[in-house]
């Protein structure tokens, strides 16, 4: 108690400019505070967000199809939780070889007071509310039951359920727009979180190859390859995103032969990859001006091709250099979503104008808002917190004499 | 083929003219692969830049809109809200680009200024003996980065300049009003006198006012790079030499003048190549102004496209237009960083 005074007063109240500074803070702190939850607590209305949980969710998602969602998010439930059990059960420089480490139960009880408090707050019907805690028992126990028997498993086992990844976004596109015996939906009835999180991780996923062999195009010694990169890059970065989209809504279909050009939906998932890929290859670089110019001479004179020696001791180095970099473009393509909503797109911004234009929720700006930036700020918060957690686990020097 | 000859068990260097290197198969020669490596790639992208160009003109000419300029002369018959030059609906098309880019410079010029400012005071106060202004640097700039700017933009417009009071009960601050109507700010009136702003039959006048669009946009987009100019000012301060600090505070100085006079001008050659980057995409995110209503350069391209059906040229002017602006920001700002790099004797 002593202690804490002591720090308060060297933080807060060491000299009178602080002093008086502090207090201004304060007050400032508090009255902005108390405005807020007055205004949470009596003037908002929440029913709008309430109302439109669904729509927000998924938009227009015909409901005799919505189980197919279900299906989904249970799926990637329970991959997410037998992901983290077997990264547990494999101790790495960044912890021992504890299975619940204290970061862990943490999350497990962040995760459970979710599941408890967000199906209350959006007075979810029973069905629904039950729904969402069988997923949140789904990934504890997948959890478990990774950590519990992940230590067993061969090499290939592990190698083998990495590809559960790639092999589950073919699922889900699968599962989401219909095919192979399940009635197809339109790109057009897509929305809501949903489709953010879908143009986002398609764009994601594609802008990766695509930046590495521009990074690896710009450094080239070839004149071809490197102006052309070099041209590329810095024609989509001068432009705004936002004229990039226009252009893909307006011109692609004169571009391509009649009857080629993808949907709307698909233009717009395009654009943000070929956006994102000019300036996730400018992170790539940084990793590859960093990679000291003797690793890839050494790696030539063992006897290494070219692309060997890329693939195994150049790009390794360069993009745990670049990885940062590279999160924080992947965070900034997440909110560049947002975008979409200005071509017509119906996605989580999209969606909220159209509740807002309803007459029944005219004026309820404020609550929609704040909820979508609650939403982004988690996920974008939560992305930021994981490539720090990876940077850690790649880290090469925590390594204690790793033989 | 001639036979090969027996290995000389001794092989020298000097041996070597004597009996000829085998030459390598043509795919691995270092000379040819390369070529041969640009001349795929090379003819590939030509390939599919001719494919494109083809389907472009076939397609245009199919709907009649190859490109020409000529539109540009006919009279727009839409209205800008506000225009720093001239504008009305009579005026040609070309006119009205011009007035939409002067509205998006104006936007950008000032957006730049105050994000600068706001930036550095809070990159600053992040260095702050103050344990409480320091965190709530750090709040202030993990929740502005993590949220959307467009959804900034529309909290702006929507939740807070729209729903500003009117009339008596508008927000007067001492020279500044902010109403439902418009900001108003004291100036130079008639007669260069100093005016502040007045209530006349219900309705506020100043010498200057700003309409609620241009308000809301300025403000989000400086509470947003703000963010991000306070993170490149911060790491420009942590990259000076603690003693520099130490060494100054030893002299006597505040942390104030510290700051000031010693730790900032050193540090401006690690800020200024960053505050470059943020500069240009200041710039960029200037286009999403078409959220709230401020009819800036892309806006009016938007609505000139909707109206002659002209894309490809539009989106040619675009383009332009924003790279112009981009190289420009771009020189000036390689100007200022040649200033400020420490010379060296």
């Amino acid at each position: 108690m002593n202690s804490l005074l002591r720090r308060l007063r060297a933080e807060l109240f060491a000299t009178r400019t602080d002093t008086v500074l502090s207090l201004a803070l304060i007050t400032m702190l508090s009255l902005g505070a108390f405005g807020v939850l007055r205004w949470a607590l009596t003037q908002a209305q929440w029913t709008v967000v309430k109302v439109n949980s669904t729509l927000f969710a998924v938009g227009r998602y015909p409901v005799e199809q919505q189980w197919r969602l279900w299906l989904l998010t249970a799926l990637l439930v329970a991959a997410s939780g037998a992901t983290w059990g077997l990264l547990r059960a494999h101790p790495r420089p960044d912890r021992t070889g504890v299975l619940w480490p204290r970061n862990d139960r943490l999350a497990v009880g962040l995760l459970g007071l979710i599941a408890l408090a967000v199906p209350w707050a959006l007075e979810l019907s029973l069905a629904i509310a039950s729904r969402w805690w069988g997923l949140a028992v789904l990934l504890v126990l997948c959890r478990w039951l990774a950590g519990r028997f992940g230590p067993g498993l061969s090499p290939t086992g592990r190698r083998l359920a990495a590809l559960v990844w790639p092999l589950l976004y073919l699922v889900g596109m699968v599962l989401i727009s219909g095919g192979l015996g399940l009635v197809s939906v339109s790109p057009s009835e897509w929305g809501g979180l949903m489709l953010t999180l879908l143009a986002s991780s398609f764009a994601i996923l594609l802008c990766f190859p695509i930046g590495v062999l521009l990074a690896l195009g710009r450094r080239s010694d070839l004149p071809l390859l490197r102006w052309g990169s070099v041209l590329y890059i810095e024609f989509i970065r001068g432009a705004p995103l936002i004229t990039l989209l226009f252009l893909g809504q307006n011109i692609l279909g004169f571009l391509l032969p009649g009857g080629l050009a993808p949907d709307r939906v698909w233009r717009a998932a395009w654009v943000l990859t070929f956006f994102a890929a000019a300036y996730l290859a400018e992170a790539v670089r940084s990793g590859l001006a960093a990679v000291p110019r003797g690793q890839l001479e050494a790696a030539r004179s063992l006897g290494l091709s070219y692309p060997k020696a890329l693939q195994h001791v150049v790009l390794p180095q360069a993009l745990r250099v670049a990885l940062p970099a590279m999160v924080g473009q992947f965070i900034s393509l997440l909110q560049d979503t947002t975008l979409l909503s200005l071509i017509g797109l119906l996605e989580l911004l999209g969606t909220a104008r159209t509740v807002m234009a309803n007459p029944a929720f005219l004026g309820r700006n404020g609550e929609v808002y704040l909820t979508l930036a609650v939403l982004f700020w988690g996920c974008c918060a939560a992305l930021g917190l994981g490539s720090r957690a990876l940077e850690r686990r790649l880290d090469p020097h925590a390594v204690p004499s790793a033989t | 083929m001639a036979p090969v000859p027996p290995a000389d068990p001794t092989p020298s260097p000097l041996s070597a003219p004597k009996r000829p290197a085998p030459k390598p198969p043509w795919w691995r020669d270092r000379r040819i692969v390369p070529w041969v490596v640009q001349a795929v790639v090379g003819l590939l992208v030509l390939l599919l830049i001719a494919f494109l160009l083809g389907n472009l003109i076939r397609n245009l000419t199919a709907a009649g809109l190859l490109l020409s300029w000529r539109w540009l002369q006919q009279p727009a018959g839409f209205d800008i809200s506000e225009s720093v030059i001239p504008f009305n609906a009579q005026l040609p098309y070309w006119r009205a680009l011009a007035a939409g880019l002067v509205n998006t410079i104006r936007a950008v010029l000032v957006g730049l200024v105050g994000a600068t400012l706001l930036g550095t005071l809070v990159g600053m106060a992040s260095f702050s003996h103050n344990g409480l202004l320091r965190r709530l640097a750090r709040v202030y700039v993990e929740v502005v980065r993590n949220i959307p700017l467009l959804l900034q933009l529309v909290f702006w417009y929507f939740v807070v300049f729209l729903t500003l009071p009117n009339g008596l009960a508008a927000i007067q601050l001492p020279g500044v009003v902010l109403a439902k109507s418009g900001l108003y700010i004291a100036g130079f009136g008639e007669g260069l006198r100093w005016m502040g702003p007045t209530l006349v039959n219900g309705v506020w006048q100043a010498p200057v006012r700003l309409s609620v669009e241009f308000g809301a946009l300025l403000t989000g987009l400086i509470v947003y790079s703000g963010a991000f100019i306070a993170e490149v000012v911060r790491g420009g301060i942590a990259a000076v030499p603690k003693g520099q600090w130490e060494a100054a505070s030893s002299l006597g100085l505040s942390w104030f003048a510290t700051l000031r006079r010693i730790v900032l001008p050193q540090s401006l050659r690690v800020i200024v190549p960053g505050l470059n980057t943020q500069y240009i995409s200041l710039a960029k995110n200037s286009s999403l102004a078409v959220a709230v209503g401020y009819t800036d350069l892309y806006s009016v391209a938007e609505t000139t496209l909707n109206q002659t059906g002209r894309a490809v040229e539009v989106i040619l002017v675009l383009l332009a237009a924003y790279l112009t602006l981009d190289l420009l920001i771009s020189a000036l700002m390689n100007g200022l960083n040649h200033l400020v790099q420490i010379r060296e004797r």
